[in-house]
């Protein structure tokens, strides 16, 4: 992945200079201000990428980030919790540090409603704040209704730890408490949701933790989908390790996961209804509510944005970006939203000081785990176009490969997790 | 030194989906899917030695002991075959499903059809 570079910056603070019209920040006062809500990692690279470009380009950024959580628990890594092999701390995060190392103001409140003409946002705490750019980096919300009986009380019996926390928390009393010899069975929704791969990185991950303390447990997955991305390697992996405990349903056998029987703990499709001890319902998905609530999102639920600056195309003056953005062929992940960020902010600090926006360099990395000392990667490269955001490259882990590769891929992820991290909250 | 991962026998899961019920002459949906990888014999694994064929060669459905539908089946179907086809009610009885690996195993499924 290419980063900025401090001659890049200072490039682009130099075409600042040379700007014929004065900015319109020039005009109005002498700090811009940039909000940004949501503290996950998209809005959170945002904040600090607005930052560091802020003062190398010599524009004077006041940037706020909006964010209720005092802590953040990053759901990348978060289904090595539930294999038991890491402690909720250690993938568990404090703010403080943007406000000690950048100057990031942090509201610790709830962003309730978005005035797009007024250039306004309303806090639950009755606060308003103005600003001249806007990002909202609001993550997930999921689809109501669609899930007969799935609603905020069916979370607590079937959790869907989807958000990592206390759902996650919930999820692995659930299956410490599930005796040996029971089922937990997993819904899977259709494209796109959140990390692709993940509903099945966790029955992996659960597997290993049955295949040490539960070894006759199964695990059924009931997919929205009839294929999924890194599958050959899954199977491969589930074969190896897991021999006959996972089984994989896809839509085109069940119709799909249509209602839930929490009283049953069942789930429902059209020909069959699936009883388990344990059940995790990951539902289908939308552009969190803020962004509904903004007018942001299209009717599929996600946000239209500018493939380059992500700004949205429907309400100019306004970023949306990581998992609530339709951005194209990029996955929802936090590796995709942090690329993303970085050229939102570039992109909101070329405006500011009237400069043209640099390309965005789009990319993901992923790793997935599949036991403890067995993970396969991708890494893919993006281009924005005109019909939108486009794949240009992808390298992913093979079939075949020798345990040593597989462990030195392993190696790999918490190396990259901890500079990640180290970097988002350090 | 680079160790072999092994994949040990796995064990075939077959599912079928049919409506316990059916009215006399109503056309149903049987679908059939069985988690196998259908090994093409093709691959070769990290040692360079060829991993041996292992596919699902035949399915067969029985209805009231008479074969109804059956396929043959080749390296080149994809893993984990489904096959969804539509049979008419006639009486009620039994469907038997039976699916044929490289080898001579057989994995079997019935079920009870109730024709009102």
């Amino acid at each position: 992945m290419k980063r900025w570079t401090r001659r890049q910056i200072g490039s682009l603070a130099a075409g600042a200079g040379l700007a014929v019209a004065a900015p319109r920040i020039a005009r109005a006062r002498s700090r811009a201000r940039v909000v940004v809500l949501g503290g996950g990692v998209g809005g959170i690279v945002t904040a600090r990428a607005l930052a560091t470009f802020g003062a190398a380009s010599g524009a004077k950024l006041d940037v706020t980030l909006v964010e209720p959580k005092r802590r953040y628990t990053t759901c990348f890594f978060s289904n090595l919790y539930l294999a038991g092999l890491r402690s909720i701390e250690t993938i568990s995060f404090g703010y403080k540090n943007l406000s000690a190392r950048d100057g990031i103001n942090i509201s610790p409140d709830a962003a309730l409603s978005v005035d797009a003409d007024g250039r306004k946002v309303g806090l639950r705490n009755g606060a308003v704040l103005s600003y001249d750019r806007l990002v909202v980096a609001p993550g997930i919300a999921f689809r109501p209704g669609a899930i007969e009986g799935y609603d905020e009380a069916a979370e607590q019996i079937m959790p869907h730890a989807w958000n990592a926390g206390l759902q996650t928390l919930l999820l692995r009393r659930q299956l410490e408490s599930m005796p040996d010899g029971g089922l937990f069975a997993i819904a899977v929704p259709p494209n796109p949701y959140r990390c692709p791969p993940a509903p099945y990185e966790r029955a992996s991950l659960v597997a290993y933790y049955f295949k040490q303390f539960k070894p006759r447990a199964k695990i059924l997955i009931l997919d929205g989908k009839d294929s999924y991305f890194e599958q050959d390697l899954f199977e491969d992996a589930w074969r190896r390790h897991y021999p006959g405990m996972i089984e994989w349903l896809p839509a085109q056998f069940t119709g799909g996961v249509k209602a839930v029987d929490v009283k049953g703990k069942a789930l429902i499709t059209p020909g069959q209804s699936y009883k388990a001890d344990v059940v995790n319902v990951i539902p289908p998905q939308m552009a969190g509510l803020l962004a509904q609530r903004a007018g942001l999102a299209q009717e599929q639920g996600w946000c239209p944005v500018d493939p380059a600056t992500f700004e949205s195309s429907i309400h100019p003056g306004i970023h949306v970006l990581g998992d609530a953005a339709d951005a194209g062929a990029m996955p929802k992940s936090a590796f995709a939203a942090n690329t993303q960020a970085k050229a939102c902010a570039a992109a909101i600090v070329a405006v500011l000081t009237g400069v043209k926006a640099p390309v965005p360099h789009l990319s993901g990395n992923c790793y997935t785990m599949l036991a403890a000392a067995d993970a396969v990667a991708s890494t893919s490269v993006f281009k924005a176009t005109e019909a939108g955001i486009a794949l240009s490259d992808i390298a992913v882990s093979k079939l075949g490969e020798s345990a040593e590769t597989r462990r030195g891929t392993m190696q790999a992820a918490n190396t990259w997790y901890a500079a990640f991290t180290g970097k988002l909250f350090g | 030194m680079s160790d072999r991962m092994i994949t040990p026998n796995f064990t075939p899961l077959p599912r079928v989906q049919i409506p316990a019920s059916a009215r006399h002459d109503e056309q149903f949906a049987v679908k059939i899917l069985i988690t196998h990888p259908m090994e093409t014999g093709l691959r070769k694994d990290s040692f360079g030695e060829v991993i041996p064929r292992r596919i699902i060669n035949t399915f067969i459905c029985r209805y009231g002991g008479e074969v109804v539908f059956s396929v043959d089946m080749h390296e080149a179907v994809s893993a984990n075959p489904f096959i969804e086809f539509f049979l008419r009610a006639t009486d009620s009885g039994t469907l038997e499903f039976e699916w044929h690996e490289d080898g001579g195993a057989i994995m079997r499924l019935q079920h009870q059809l109730t024709v009102t």
